[in-house]
């Protein structure tokens, strides 16, 4: 256990940063000297009011986009700061708001596409690993499909295996089951807890969805609203695997309590500050 | 569902047959009973039908005469060397042009003031530069293709999801496999739209060209009827065309489903 511990990579420390967009022109302050540390192998749930700025702290370690300063290391070395922008690379996955499946590739090729293009492995073993990976999930028999002939729950989880096949330190999800009903997020969540209890790795994880943050997450970083800073760290003491009926166990109740209430306090001025524009 | 499917189908092609023999009733009314002033040059139907099948036309051309098929030959190479050149140019400088920002910003205004030209304004230059009237022709059906492709092209890498290029990076892309992966494929819908404009606007032209300097090929037997009062002629021609047109537009999106058959099978196709 102590070795595999080891072995898991991708701690992300977040110290000071600030973004702003457009600083010579329209000025906007998306977010805030912003810190925080998540831990190798930690599930980290991001919360806040829409529009806040998690996105920017997504796009910063992954390497879409700079930020204005500060320092943002990962496993101890400097990925972004002032000077630094890291490339993308398939240490960190992202998985996406809308879905990036590529529309014009099967199942099949879409996870695979990853570990062929870097070289790292024949197109067959590359196969034979998606294939496993499928059928441990209860997806067989899709491979051929296109993505659009899927459901988007099933779409969802392709994204997520296509993602994982990488083997990447850190999976970052921008807000991946929005828009999906409830019974089908339960699917997802159910999914989401067997891959990462079969293989811990650093998730990031951003939501709207309070429920699903603690369900999900080792912790629940609640931002402020927008410029974005931390407002709260939220420990979830739950046992792992997760399972539904603790939805209904009093110690859950209690961290919804904790994470409501900060959360809403953070609505609130957004709401104001929303007012104040229209005024 | 299948059945389903067959009566669907079914009602369609019935109504399709009386559409056109609706078109065909105001035709033959029109020039064969009311006689209209405008009308009593204009051959009907019946006359223009057994003309065309005729095994001794009056126009030395119908569906038995080698002379029919090759003014078609003469008009169907024409059109298929400038649009496979419109498509082969069009399609690598469009995405060229959508995917490297510095080619794009040196050559977007001069498409952008070449390409509204009407296609038979350059029949001058054409003449005067090229070799030969024949290939002056080739270029003007060429030109309005040429840029109907490079714009849609040029639309279709636009119109990628910013999401699949960043998606492509995270899993390790490098750029050639980015334009090959993302590049082609997203903007394939695009250009097959482009493709399918290009395809009409090169007959529009080929027609216009020969008839302005041609020597063969449909337009030219079109304007050589209408010079030498043949206009059953000129009839058999003008729906030759539109045959012919319908076969070429028919043959690209055959071509388009099966290289996009993830956007057919979104359409449930």
């Amino acid at each position: 256990m102590t070795t595999a511990a080891q072995q898991i990579q991708g701690a992300i420390s977040i110290r000071n940063v600030t973004k702003i967009y457009d600083p010579e022109g329209v000025h906007v302050v998306a977010m805030q000297d912003c810190s925080f540390e998540i831990a190798a192998g930690e599930f980290v749930a991001i919360v806040g009011p829409s529009g806040c700025g998690k996105t920017t702290l997504l796009n910063a370690i992954a390497g879409f986009d700079t930020i204005t300063s500060g320092e943002i290391h990962l496993d101890g070395e400097l990925i972004s700061s002032t000077r630094k922008q890291i490339k993308p690379d398939v240490d960190r996955m992202v998985v996406f708001q809308n879905g990036a499946l590529f529309p014009w590739k099967t199942v099949m090729e879409n996870i695979i596409y990853g570990p062929v293009v870097q070289g790292r492995v024949k197109k067959s073993a590359a196969a034979g690993a998606a294939r496993e990976m499928l059928s441990q999930v209860g997806l067989n028999g899709i491979e051929d499909k296109y993505p659009e002939e899927l459901s988007s729950g099933v779409q969802r989880r392709v994204e997520i295996l296509r993602a994982l096949i990488n083997q990447p330190k850190v999976v970052m999800l921008d807000e991946p089951f929005r828009g999906l009903d409830a019974v089908a997020k339960t699917v997802m969540h159910e999914f989401l807890m067997e891959v990462f209890c079969a293989a811990p790795r650093t998730m990031f994880f951003i939501t709207h969805d309070l429920d699903e943050a603690i369900f999900l997450g080792n912790k629940v970083v609640i931002m402020t609203t927008r410029p974005a800073r931390l407002k709260k760290i939220v420990h979830v003491n739950l046992p792992w695997p997760r399972e539904h009926h603790m939805l209904g166990s009093e110690a859950y109740l209690e961290l919804k309590r904790e994470v409501l209430e900060a959360v809403h306090e953070e609505a609130k001025k957004a709401f104001e500050a929303g007012e104040r524009e229209m005024a | 569902m299948q059945r389903l499917k067959e009566i669907f189908t079914d009602r369609q092609m019935y109504r399709a047959v009386l559409g056109m023999l609706a078109f065909v009733t105001v035709w033959y009314l029109l020039t064969a009973v009311f006689n209209l002033p405008r009308f009593r040059q204009i051959p009907n139907p019946l006359a223009v039908l057994k003309e065309w099948v005729s095994f001794e036309p009056v126009s030395g051309r119908s569906l038995f005469t080698g002379e029919y098929y090759l003014d078609i030959a003469y008009s169907v190479g024409r059109t298929l060397i400038a649009f496979s050149l419109a498509t082969v140019l069009g399609v690598s400088l469009g995405l060229i042009m959508g995917w490297n920002r510095m080619f794009f910003d040196f050559t977007f205004p001069i498409v952008e003031i070449l390409r509204p030209m009407p296609p038979l304004s350059w029949i001058p230059l054409a003449v005067l530069i090229l070799p030969g009237v024949e290939i002056a022709v080739i270029y003007v059906t060429f030109i309005a293709a040429f840029f109907a492709t490079i714009l849609n092209t040029l639309l279709g890498v636009f119109s990628i999801d910013r999401n699949y290029f960043l998606a492509a990076k995270c899993l390790g892309s490098k750029p050639k496999d980015i334009f090959l992966n993302v590049v082609v494929p997203g903007s394939l819908p695009f250009i097959f739209t482009g493709l399918q404009i290009a395809m009409g606007v090169s007959w529009m032209s080929l027609v216009a060209g020969e008839i302005i300097s041609g020597q063969r090929g449909l337009g030219y037997a079109i304007y050589e009827g209408y010079s030498l009062f043949q206009y059953d002629q000129v009839i058999i021609y003008m729906f030759t065309l539109g045959i012919l047109g319908y076969i070429s537009s028919a043959g690209i999106r055959a071509v388009g489903r099966r290289l996009m058959s993830w956007e057919a099978r979104r359409r449930g196709a």
